[in-house]
């Protein structure tokens, strides 16, 4: 199914309000949606006949810096049976950035979420687990976000320059 | 002196010991343990021999490459990427400049010579890679000789991009735009015996292994992973094909020179046991030596003929001088031993530097179903699952 296909598609189910933004340079095709919106949304990709969007491939943080102000959440979507692709956006404040998890429609969105959260501090409500993955749970700070600065010492050690 | 207090506050435990029932109990497995393949710490809740919850910690070697590639250009990267699966550098490699190419829009400008040995190396370092897969996993299981067999047939393949790279494991030999250098003289001739040479090696660690009735005792009907669990974990590679689903990225996306050779996809068909035990996972990788055997030959065929060696020949030659992408987020991916590798970009298109790197490495989304395979199993056939998972801490942790 084209881009447009599944653009159209999603408005006659949710409405013109739906779409934020769409961005035709990305690749796969970009489609921005409202936080508060996006697990209707992506249920109904995830269970739609002919979307059938089954394996959720990447989710990746991403901040915008504090001029900015924003934050920004971005799913890569792929359907293995109808071999097509979507990226979809959700952009936060950075002030609050709060969103809603994705594990009960894909279990892999467990992990993701967690190393988001972790690196980004972008708290997902309905997390079943939602600890710190990589670093340990005693660091300061969200080592991805832009204007990070890293502790000096971390348990009597100093921390490289 | 250990002091338990330091770690309950930087790697805390998920269950307390009070809270589980009086003939439950913690076992701690790693972080330093031999079939935990790398720095992995199992936090294990057993009922006597008998599994209730598995709760990987990870971390332990996290070396920040996305905060480094925010602040490198395109090309220096390159070496960060080696680190991440170091078992297969080649195949990270090649996504990742596949990616860089493509944002550039100079995917199709690249000599059909520099692709085939692209296809070539990667294809041996995918020889490689699943080499330590099923060593490993023999000697989890309680075989030891497999072990140093898979490493001394490993050894000829690392000699191999030795020469032709410089380096043993972490190559930086392909390039945005061409390779670093081109194959040494006398290469392809070298690499075909190899390739006579491994080819009843291969056969004979298959029925030495996987025959092996003891093997078979041991991974047959464990762990058993339906397709559509699989697939809702994001599991990929290998493993989702060991659960029958015939789905390869090198078919599916057909990149680089992959849709003009001739190969198979072998899948798990349940032969053994039940189909996605860890028997079918383990037997997809032996399956896939093979193809890659064929593969390499094909590409060694076409590197001797069409696209042999000329004098004027430069794999430097499409090198980009500056590597600017325009402003776009890209999402790239390719089919590593492990599984997908993907590759998120979000270019600036002021800068030679991505404003964000994302890497989806495989094993880490791939090791996320460990406690589900292994819950209500015994802890001997936890070592068996995870060993089937085929995970390199360099890519969990990144």
């Amino acid at each position: 199914m084209t881009f447009e296909a599944i653009i159209s598609k999603l408005k006659a189910e949710f409405g013109e309000g739906l779409v934020v933004s769409i961005d035709e340079t990305a690749s796969p095709n970009c489609l921005e949606v409202h936080a508060d919106r996006l697990v209707e949304t992506m249920e109904y990709l995830h269970q739609t006949e002919g979307l059938y969007f089954d394996s959720l491939s990447c989710i990746t943080g991403l901040d915008n810096g504090p001029e900015a102000g924003t934050m920004e959440v971005i799913y890569n979507l792929y359907s293995i049976p109808c071999d097509h692709h979507l990226m979809v956006k959700v952009t936060l404040s950075r002030k609050e950035p709060v969103l809603d998890s994705l594990t009960p429609i894909w279990k892999t969105a467990d992990w993701q979420e967690r190393e988001v959260y972790d690196l980004f501090g972008i708290h997902f409500n309905n997390h079943p687990d939602l600890r710190r993955i990589l670093l340990p749970a005693d660091w300061e700070g969200f080592p991805l976000r832009k204007d990070y600065e890293h502790q000096t010492y971390y348990r009597g050690v100093k921390v490289a320059e | 002196m250990f002091d338990n207090q330091n770690l309950q506050q930087s790697e805390p435990q998920k269950f307390k010991s009070e809270d589980l029932k009086s003939e439950e109990m913690i076992v701690n497995i790693g972080p330093q343990h031999p079939s935990t393949h790398g720095v992995l710490r199992l936090e294990v809740i057993t009922s006597g021999e008998e599994i209730v919850d598995v709760v990987p910690h990870l971390g332990y070697l996290h070396r920040c490459f996305e905060k480094h590639a925010e602040s490198l250009p395109y090309n220096q990267t390159l070496p960060f990427v080696d680190r991440m699966d170091y078992l297969a550098a080649m195949n990270s490699e090649h996504a990742f400049v596949m990616g860089v190419e493509r944002m550039l829009g100079i995917e199709n400008t690249i000599d059909k010579r520099i692709e085939y040995i692209r296809v070539l190396v990667a294809e041996l370092n995918r020889l490689a890679s699943h080499f330590i897969a099923l060593g490993t996993y023999a000697m989890d299981i309680g075989a030891i000789t497999p072990f140093p067999w898979m490493l001394r047939d490993r050894e000829h393949i690392l000699r191999l991009l030795e020469w032709a790279s410089g380096a043993r494991m972490l190559y930086n030999y392909i390039w945005v735009g061409g390779l670093f250098y081109d194959l040494p003289v006398g290469f392809e001739e070298r690499c075909l015996e190899f390739c006579q040479y491994i080819k009843p090696k291969l056969k004979e660690f298959d029925e030495v292994v996987l025959q092996n009735k003891i093997f078979v005792d041991r991974t047959a009907n464990v762990g058993i992973l339906p397709a559509d669990l699989a697939i809702n974990y994001g599991i990929t590679g290998p493993m989702l094909r060991g659960s029958g689903l015939k789905f390869d990225l090198r078919k599916v996306d057909a990149y680089s020179v992959y849709p003009e050779i001739d190969f198979e996809v072998p899948v798990g068909k349940g032969e053994m046991g039940t189909l996605g035990d860890c028997w079918d996972r383990t037997s997809v990788r032996m399956l896939e030596c093979y193809e890659s055997v064929k593969i390499i030959e094909q590409c060694l065929t076409k590197l001797t003929g069409d696209h042999k060696r000329t004098r004027d020949f430069d794999p430097r030659a499409t090198v980009p001088k500056k590597i600017r992408p325009k402003a776009q987020d890209f999402y790239v991916r390719a089919e590593n031993p492990k599984g997908e590798t993907g590759f998120f970009f979000r270019a600036d298109g002021r800068s030679d530097i991505p404003f964000r790197c994302k890497a989806r490495g495989a094993s880490f989304v791939n090791l996320s179903i460990l406690g589900e395979l292994s819950k209500g199993g015994l802890i001997a056939d936890m070592v068996a699952v995870l060993g089937s998972i085929d995970i390199v801490l360099g890519e969990v942790d990144r």
